[in-house]
């Protein structure tokens, strides 16, 4: 268990190494900077002298080569560098975004398996009856609308039906939590029902395939009680497949934030990213782009290790 | 402000301009209270002399003084700020200015006129690592003297009739001599000024709060507590605010959704300042790119545009409004109606345009005409105003495709030439022709000019102009020079920008102005509360 | 994401009678594709109006009956463009989804025959593309591929949709390749001296046609998705191209209070599409291969 430990330790280097390579040359093969959009704003006339000043401050007249070893560099000893556009560090952009973003990851994520795990079930007991149907049709319809236009008629009919509209700022959880929740709910619904639809699905099929073992499948002929009897010791060996989606999930519910973000002018990390991809803040980017890609690294790793814990069979070469 | 040229001064305080709405204020104004208003961006720094955009304006400016004024109510006449009074030597070569005593910076100290010369020379004469963006317009001085605590004298090497509306720049924030000297890099990372609010925290991605000066300059101002910016990436958003109370305004701009729907949810709770702006979107053509080499194509493309239709019909949707040549309708030195009709493509007879447009492309050998139209990846108006000329177009025939890009590669493109025809943009905080003619001068005699062309009627006019002392002769080659620039169509406008402000009713004490960067320190500002 | 497959041998049945018969759902899903398809083809003789035709006469009018699903801040007619936009959508959607699922499919095949290094190598650098949130890495590769066209679209767009999907599919079908690579007739073929290109072409391809073709038809329901997404971020499909996404866009989110059928319509079509190809994409799985995890 141990050398498996540290081998999988060892195979997240190359692949973080991978992602910060990609992201950095991604990023700068395409003419332009973030010099001209910085001091141009709406009209103003530089000098090319002025730019190339610029540029030399933000250390962008640099070869390709030096820029990355800087970058790299400043990883290592855990510097994210300073942002283009505002000229703070990139850690405290992030910082300040994360909390939102987490929170509203984090309540997507309950609503997510409050909604999954009982439809789930109910879907796998009643295979193939009008229930399984009714939820096999709410789940893929999850899987359809997009959050952000989810969003956007949740807003919409808040306004037409209470006249209301969600706050704009936000308010951390400890400061006002009414507030704070009635800020967050929204966008945690919008992106929760996709989140839920993949997590119900996984629910259904891998408690099926664990009825379809023959100790279960006696119990099962038996009526409904007995069926949620044998349910919840399906459930126990059916629900590692159902963490391991909810766990990736959440890693992918970062990403899923971009757009939803825009349309409730949430300031989180997918804003974040969105306008420092608009400005051409390298720096911003990169980190963000290694933070969620660690991200997710980090969680398929605990969720292999899980694997590898709860069963032994589980053999790696 | 960009360049510098002699022309009468007195000529600029003369231009007298109209606005739309809100006469001034009879009430006496209240004390107290936080204004909050929205801003679509953060500002890219918090150095005045580096940046150009509102996003720093609006939350910013109010923590800081500069030199002169364009005063609010009489656009474009210049008052003092800082200055008490001045005065110019008769062979224009020495400004002196009076500044106003008992002028405290935020940290208790007194400014002094070292501290304006310090300014004056990080602007003019910016240390290592210093960006100022606004060096050239004050090039022209030879030493900035300081006889006494409260006196500036400026020495210039030749007259400079854009000097009194450069030290009005809405940019050139006095600062502290004693700070810049220690690091000139201090107002990058700190705020410290003299105007009427002071610097209480920004927290990045979300809101900006400055809190009243007691020790301002001006007795009895300012009248509000504190102010709030609140940064909200989306108009959307921002309408959304205003309407929920959040907010009591934005001050770049509503567009006439936003507008409508403000104005009919909230009824008399808010009210609507209007101004045509000092702004503008304009048509590029590459004149390297066939056959825009040919004046008569770009001529023909501006011919086809139904300005005075499209202007009825886009200031519904989009911030757009007025129809007028280089200079923004309105202002003294723009086009007359009658000066407009003689101009191609600004004729309200739409019929005669597009047959003379017909005309000219087939005359210049071009049927099924195919190019590209460059845009910049901004909704507003950047969006509605393509979609309004390609359909234009369409109707003659013409196929445009569209292709917005990301700001970075927008402005890579245009500046490379790696264009063909492309959606450009002039906006600035005068109306100064010496500054609005500069998008049009042969492109090695101008930065911001993405024509790639080369026309020396058009720069000799533009000195002409510049240079001449009588009014009626600078009249003369201003329409001199705007028949030759659209004629030739290097660069044509298309519409004129329209700024709609909706605000809280109980915010009182401000003015639209036709640039969105000037009469921003808040100090008049009060809420009727 | 951790995938099990398990090589199903193909069933043999009258194909469409016994799909349809035996996947309802699958087959409504089938049905509503179809029924877009042909609309997005004769969309020059369904549609009422040009999509582009802009008509400052009728801008903002409610749905009636001129406008059956009213007009956009243009005037434009919201049907047509729906219709259109179904052109849009289902050219992205199929192109991108073939690229990327076909492009994965035989890095996944070959990476699984030639094995060792090479198999190695490969699944470092798929490793680094999962690592990527789909919709992160789409938007990196739409800002920095240059624009280039194709009929009327950006390939960039496709690309960035098809470039996320390629070691998804590549996952799964080098499993189902890994499986297959064991079987004794490809050792035979081996013995027999026959070409790599031709095994691989030869007897692996055809074999994991089932993984590729439901991997397929479910990413076509994610590369609507995305183009949607994208288009909303206003990187993707530019005006006035009628787009679902672009139609959420600019004057939308400004005048949805007032004319909400601008933003209603449009929305519903992604919805419906992206629903359809899902219930097809569920259907053929379980018809094909059921336990296929994707």
């Amino acid at each position: 268990m141990l050398r498996y430990t540290v081998h999988r330790i060892l195979l997240m280097i190359p692949t973080l190494l991978g992602v910060a390579v990609l992201i950095f040359f991604l990023l700068r093969i395409m003419p332009g900077d973030i010099v001209e959009l910085k001091l141009l704003g709406e009209g103003a006339s530089v000098t090319p002298d002025v730019l190339a000043a610029e540029r030399a401050r933000l250390g962008l007249d640099k070869t390709l080569i030096w820029q990355f070893v800087d970058w790299m560099g400043g990883l290592f000893t855990g510097d994210l560098g300073v942002s283009m556009w505002t000229e703070r560090p990139v850690a405290h952009e992030i910082g300040i975004r994360l909390e939102l973003s987490l929170q509203v990851a984090i309540m997507a994520t309950i609503l997510a398996t409050a909604i999954a795990l009982p439809l789930g079930t109910l879907a796998a007991l009643f295979r193939d009856t009008w229930i399984d149907h009714t939820i096999r049709v709410f789940a893929i319809a999850g899987l359809a609308v997009p959050s952000f236009w989810l969003g956007m008629v949740l807003i919409l009919g808040l306004l037409l039906v209470f006249n209301w509209i969600p706050p704009l700022t936000f308010t951390p959880l400890y400061e006002d939590p009414w507030a704070n929740l009635s800020q967050l709910i929204w966008p945690a619904i919008a992106v929760g029902y996709r989140y839920s639809a993949v997590a119900t699905r996984m629910t259904r099929s891998s408690l099926l395939e664990v009825l379809k073992e023959d100790y279960i499948r006696t119990a099962r002929a038996k009526g409904v009680y007995e069926r949620l009897v044998v349910a919840r010791h399906a459930m126990r060996n059916a629900l590692l497949p159902v963490i391991t989606v909810i766990g990736l999930e959440f890693a992918f519910l970062i990403g899923g934030l971009v757009v939803t973000e825009q349309v409730f002018n949430l300031n989180g990390i997918g804003k974040l990213f969105v306008q420092a991809v608009a400005h051409g803040d390298y720096t911003l980017v990169q980190a963000l782009v290694m933070l969620v890609a660690s991200f997710f690294i980090i969680i398929n790793f605990v969720v292999d290790m899980l694997y590898a814990w709860l069963d032994p069979r589980i053999r790696y070469g | 402000m960009r360049m510098k040229h002699g022309y009468p001064i007195a000529l600029a305080l003369l231009a007298a301009f109209a606005l739309t709405s809100a006469t001034a204020e009879a009430q006496t104004p209240k004390k107290g209270g936080t204004l909050k208003f929205a801003v679509l961006d953060e500002p890219p720094s918090y150095d005045c002399h580096r940046v150009s955009t509102f996003a720093f304006i609006h939350p910013v400016r109010p923590h800081y003084s500069t030199l002169l004024e364009f005063d609010p109510d009489k656009y474009p006449t210049i008052r003092g700020d800082l200055a008490q009074s001045w005065d110019i030597s008769k062979d224009g070569l020495t400004y002196t200015f009076k500044l106003r005593s008992g002028v405290k910076f935020h940290d208790g100290s007194a400014l002094t006129s070292a501290d304006v010369k310090a300014t004056y020379e990080r602007i003019s004469n910016p240390p290592q690592g210093v960006v100022s963006l606004r060096k050239a317009s004050y090039g022209d001085i030879t030493s900035i003297e300081t006889p006494d605590a409260l006196t500036v004298v400026f020495k210039l090497r030749a007259p400079n009739a854009s000097m009194l509306a450069n030290f009005a720049s809405p940019w050139d924030c006095i600062y502290s001599a004693a700070k810049i000297k220690t690091d000139p890099k201090f107002p990058e990372k700190n705020v410290l000024g003299t105007g009427p609010f002071k610097f209480v925290e920004h927290v990045s991605g979300s809101h900006w709060v400055g809190e009243r000066f007691n020790d301002y300059f001006e007795p009895g101002k300012p009248y509000l507590d504190n102010y709030r910016a609140i940064f909200i990436k989306s108009s959307a958003a921002i309408v959304n605010a205003l309407q929920g109370g959040e907010i009591h305004t934005e001050f770049r701009g509503f567009t006439p959704a936003d507008r409508d729907k403000l104005v009919g949810a909230l009824g008399n709770k808010v009210v609507v300042q209007e101004s045509p702006w000092v702004c503008n979107l304009v048509l590029a053509f590459n004149t390297e790119k066939k056959p825009f080499d040919d004046a008569r194509v770009r001529r023909a493309l501006s011919l086809a545009l139904d300005r005075w239709k499209g202007s009825e019909a886009l200031s519904k949707i989009a911030i757009v409004k007025p129809v007028g040549g280089i200079l923004r309708p309105g202002y003294e030195l723009a086009a007359s109606p009658a000066d407009l009709e003689k101009i191609p493509g600004m004729s309200k007879n739409i019929e005669k345009s597009r047959a003379e447009a017909k005309r000219l492309l087939k005359e210049a050998g071009v049927s099924n005409l195919k190019f590209k139209l460059t845009n910049r990846n901004v909704p507003m108006p950047y969006t509605p105003v393509a979609v309004w000329m390609l359909d234009q177009w369409r109707q003659l025939g013409i196929t445009a495709e569209h292709e917005q890009l990301d700001s970075k590669l927008y402005f890579d493109a245009l500046r490379s030439g790696n264009y063909q025809a492309g959606v450009d943009f002039n906006c600035d905080h005068t109306d100064d022709p010496s500054l609005q003619f500069i998008k049009y001068l042969s492109s090695d005699k101008s930065t911001i000019n993405y024509g790639r062309y080369s026309d020396r009627t058009l720069d000799h006019l533009y000195e002409m102009q510049a240079r001449t002392t009588d009014p009626e002769q600078r009249k003369t080659f201003v329409r001199e020079f705007e028949f030759r620039a659209l004629s030739e169509a290097y660069t044509v406008p298309t519409i004129w920008y329209n700024r709609i402000i909706v605000h809280a009713a109980q915010m009182k004490g401000w003015k639209i102005t036709p640039s969105h960067y000037i009469n921003q320190d808040l100090a008049d500002v009060w809420l009727d509360q | 994401m951790a995938v099990t497959i398990t090589y199903a041998q193909p069933k043999r049945r009258h194909p469409v009678v016994a799909f349809v018969r035996t996947q309802p759902t699958g087959s409504a899903g089938l049905a509503i594709i179809v029924i877009m398809i042909a609309a997005a083809a004769f969309a020059d003789v369904v549609a009422p109006y040009d999509p582009v035709a802009v008509d400052f006469e009728s801008m903002l009018s409610a749905p009636a009956l001129a406008h059956p699903l009213g007009t956009d801040a243009f005037g434009r007619d919201v049907l047509s463009r729906v219709i259109y936009g179904a052109r849009t959508a289902l050219f992205v959607g199929f192109l991108a989804s073939f690229l990327g699922s076909s492009l994965g499919a035989v890095i996944g095949v070959a990476s699984a025959y030639f094995g060792g290094r090479i198999d190695m190598a490969v699944q470092g650098v798929m490793d680094v593309l999962l690592s990527f949130p789909i919709i992160v890495l789409a938007l990196a590769v739409v800002a920095v591929l240059p624009k280039a066209d194709l009929l009327g679209l950006d390939v960039n767009l496709v690309l960035a949709i098809a470039i996320p999907m390629v070691p998804r599919v590549e996952r799964v079908v080098r499993s189902s390749a890994l499986a297959i690579r064991e079987m004794p007739y490809i050792d035979a073929a081996r013995a027999a001296g026959y070409s790599h290109s031709r095994i691989i072409f030869r007897h692996i391809l055809p074999n994991i046609a089932a993984p590729y073709l439901i991997m397929l038809t479910a990413f076509v329901a994610q590369a609507i998705l995305l183009e949607a997404s994208l288009s909303f971020l206003g990187l993707g499909v530019n005006e006035p191209t009628p787009s679902w996404g672009l139609m959420l866009s600019g004057h939308a989110v400004d005048f949805y209070h007032a004319a909400p059928w601008m933003i209603v319509f449009p929305g519903l079509a992604i919805s419906l599409a992206v629903f359809a190809f899902n219930l097809f994409g569920d259907a053929l799985r379980d018809w094909l291969d059921p336990k296929l995890k994707i």
